[in-house]
């Protein structure tokens, strides 16, 4: 009954175009002829920019289109040579890779969805004052953001709790993340009017049920924000499986990339008559592996360059 | 409902009584405040175990780098040997060329890294067209979201002598070729691929600093005639300074919490006379040699170093500018 009137917090997209639009200001300062000089500098710093980072994205991209040949002999650049699909046909072939995936997105699901819920069941407390030892459980949050217990302490701890080469291990120990939790916060003290609790209260609405049917509804855009944070930090990490996990089956993908990209286990037998061509495959797979297990982070891109944006700005903020 | 209306008028008569209260009223009534409030201690309990359980515990865990820990015995029955583990790792001459090591590639890290994304958001800032801006932000950003795997993977190729494009474009420049090889190499290879990953995205909290500059400072500059660069020094980098000393505090705290991710991956044996830095050390001797005291005596010296760091910025950011982390 209380939803209706309460305001919308101002994070939406309405919100957000609205903003841009009283913000778009005419040119303020008038330019003059050093001004039009400074502006070509501006215009050829950022197409230099834009160029170092695109042209060895858009590299890999071509030469994961191209013929083994053409790859190992180093003629690609930006454009496909004798455009092929057996890179993808090879990597799609490889059951490591196959298990890879299938484990890095049981992490990330699993991961996310437990990351997601400590973290707001920590933060909306915390941003609550009437909370008592509030200030102290905020200190000890950001306490750990300057001081760790480091990788053996850590290690101990794992083991004691019988999680080493099991799939806790990926999930567990670094479930909660002290920046996570402070945006989170910020984000709940802000953007939730006291005068929502007040009439919740007086519609005789428990905390929980508050958070459950109120708050959370309203913070859409924060939960997408940090569950993209934490998925995608769980998408692209090995050093948990590096040091806690043992057994193959349970790799997830980055660390089966590094045993293929970085270290260079090729999958290839030692038949020498076909030894080039299979040097020449496996050149060509790396590429094409580079491409794929990326894939799903491209995917979600326009989300994350949405919103992420804001989680940074709020995370900036201090609380 | 009535209970409920009931205490929404009992609550505000509690905190005048604050002056007089004694100590079991005082008691009394914060054992109400708990009690009013316990779904959302429930709440906490999960979330604050995880943090006592993995940040907690292991900074207790800490003192084996003063015990001879070993597995039977366990982390509090082992014996004390005091400093020996530490002194263990400073006879050894690695020792220094860790520290050395680490040290010149975060400064290094540092020095390039930073100044770059303020660069990138002042000259975006200052572009009208709409479609080159968007562009730019979404390409610079993207790299941020690769895997340090991916983007090591990504050098090791490019840079391959046989494969890669950038062989061809070194060796025209009369340079060696193969970079990842090099000792000399590895620090510009691991900070300039570390620029490149980053300076999207860190820019985007300058850009964040740049909108909220407070518009009629421009068009008290427009009416004073200052051109374009003139307002950039004189409103633009003044407007952002507190951010920028922000960000830059948080970087220091961060010199010698260089990551492990990276060093390691791009480690081979070649340049392991530069590569080799505290965290890629620890992770040897603890994990794969098995001495678990020395290892966190490497690291605990470790992380004490970088807490030093970060609070000694802090207070003279405090006395220098005025802005501080806390």
């Amino acid at each position: 009954m209380f939803l209706e009137t309460a305001t919308r917090p101002d994070f939406g997209a309405e919100a957000e175009t609205k903003r841009r639009k009283t913000r778009q200001r005419p040119t303020p300062i008038h330019d003059t002829g050093v001004d039009r000089v400074f502006m070509a500098g501006v215009y050829i710093l950022l197409t230099t920019f834009l160029l170092l980072v695109l042209v060895p994205l858009i590299n890999i991209l071509a030469s994961s289109f191209s013929s083994p040949a053409a790859v190992s002999s180093g003629q690609v650049f930006l454009w496909p040579v004798d455009f092929t699909l057996r890179g993808y046909e090879a990597v799609l072939g490889n059951s490591d890779i196959l298990t890879g995936f299938r484990n890095s997105f049981f992490y990330v699901v699993a991961g996310t969805l437990i990351s997601l819920a400590l973290t707001v069941m920590i933060a909306y407390p915390l941003s609550r004052s009437e909370l008592v030892g509030r200030r102290a459980l905020i200190g000890g949050v950001l306490f750990t953001m300057l001081f760790s217990g480091g990788l053996i302490p850590t290690y101990l701890v794992v083991q004691s709790l019988g999680m080493l080469n099991t799939p806790w291990a990926m999930i567990i120990p670094a479930a909660i993340g002290a920046w996570q939790v402070l945006i989170a916060m910020t984000f709940f003290r802000s953007s939730i009017p006291a005068e929502l609790y007040e009439a919740a209260q007086l519609d005789g609405s428990s905390d929980l049920r508050f958070l459950w049917s109120v708050v959370l509804p309203l913070s859409k855009p924060l939960l997408a924000v940090i569950a993209l944070m934490y998925g995608i930090g769980q998408w692209n990490q090995y050093f948990s499986a590096l040091i806690y996990l043992r057994s193959e089956d349970l790799y997830p993908l980055q660390l089966v990339l590094r045993n293929i990209l970085v270290l260079n286990n090729n999958a290839g037998g030692t038949d020498l008559a076909n030894q080039l061509e299979r040097q020449q495959l496996a050149d060509l797979m790396k590429f094409s592996l580079i491409v794929v297990s990326t894939v799903p982070v491209m995917l979600v891109y326009p989300f994350v360059a949405r919103h992420f944006t804001k989680g940074v700005m709020i995370g900036s903020v201090k609380g | 409902m009535t209970a409920v209306l009931d205490r929404q008028v009992a609550a505000p008569s509690g905190p005048s009584e604050a002056p007089e209260a004694s100590g079991p009223r005082l008691r009394r009534r914060l054992r109400r405040r708990l009690r009013r409030h316990w779904q959302l201690y429930l709440l906490l309990i999960l979330p604050v175990a995880h943090f006592v359980i993995f940040s907690y515990i292991p900074m207790a865990n800490n003192v084996i780098a003063f015990k001879d820990y070993n597995v039977v015995a366990g982390i509090w029955g082992s014996p004390w040997v005091g400093f020996e583990h530490f002194e263990r790792f400073f006879a050894n001459p690695v020792a220094w060329d860790l520290i050395r090591n680490t040290l010149m590639l975060s400064l290094y890290g540092f020095l390039a890294g930073f100044p770059i994304p303020v660069i990138l958001a002042l000259a975006l800032n200052e572009v009208r067209l709409r479609f080159f801006k968007r562009t730019v932000q979404l390409v610079t950003y993207a790299p941020y979201f690769l895997s340090t795997v991916i983007v090591v993977s990504m050098l090791i190729l490019i840079f391959s002598p046989r494969i890669g494009f950038m062989a061809d474009f070194l060796g025209f420049f009369g340079q060696d070729a193969n970079l990842l090889a090099d000792p000399e190499s590895f620090r510009h290879v691991y900070v300039w691929s570390d620029v490149w990953q980053t300076a999207g995205y860190s820019a985007i909290i300058f850009m964040a600093a740049l909108a909220g500059v407070d518009p009629s400072l421009y068009e008290a500059a427009r009416l004073d005639g200052a051109n374009r660069l003139q307002k950039i020094w004189h409103i633009d980098l003044p407007g952002i300074a507190p951010t920028i000393v922000v960000v830059m505090i948080l970087s220091v705290g961060g010199i010698m919490a260089i990551g492990f991710e990276k060093a390691f991956l791009l480690q081979n044996p070649l340049n392991l006379s530069q590569s080799e830095i505290i965290a890629t050390y620890t992770y040897k001797i603890g994990l794969l040699g098995a001495d678990f005291s020395l290892a966190t005596a490497i690291g605990l010296f470790n992380s004490v170093i970088n807490l030093i760091l970060l609070v000694a910025v802090n207070i003279v950011s405090k006395r220098v500018t005025g802005n501080g982390l806390w």
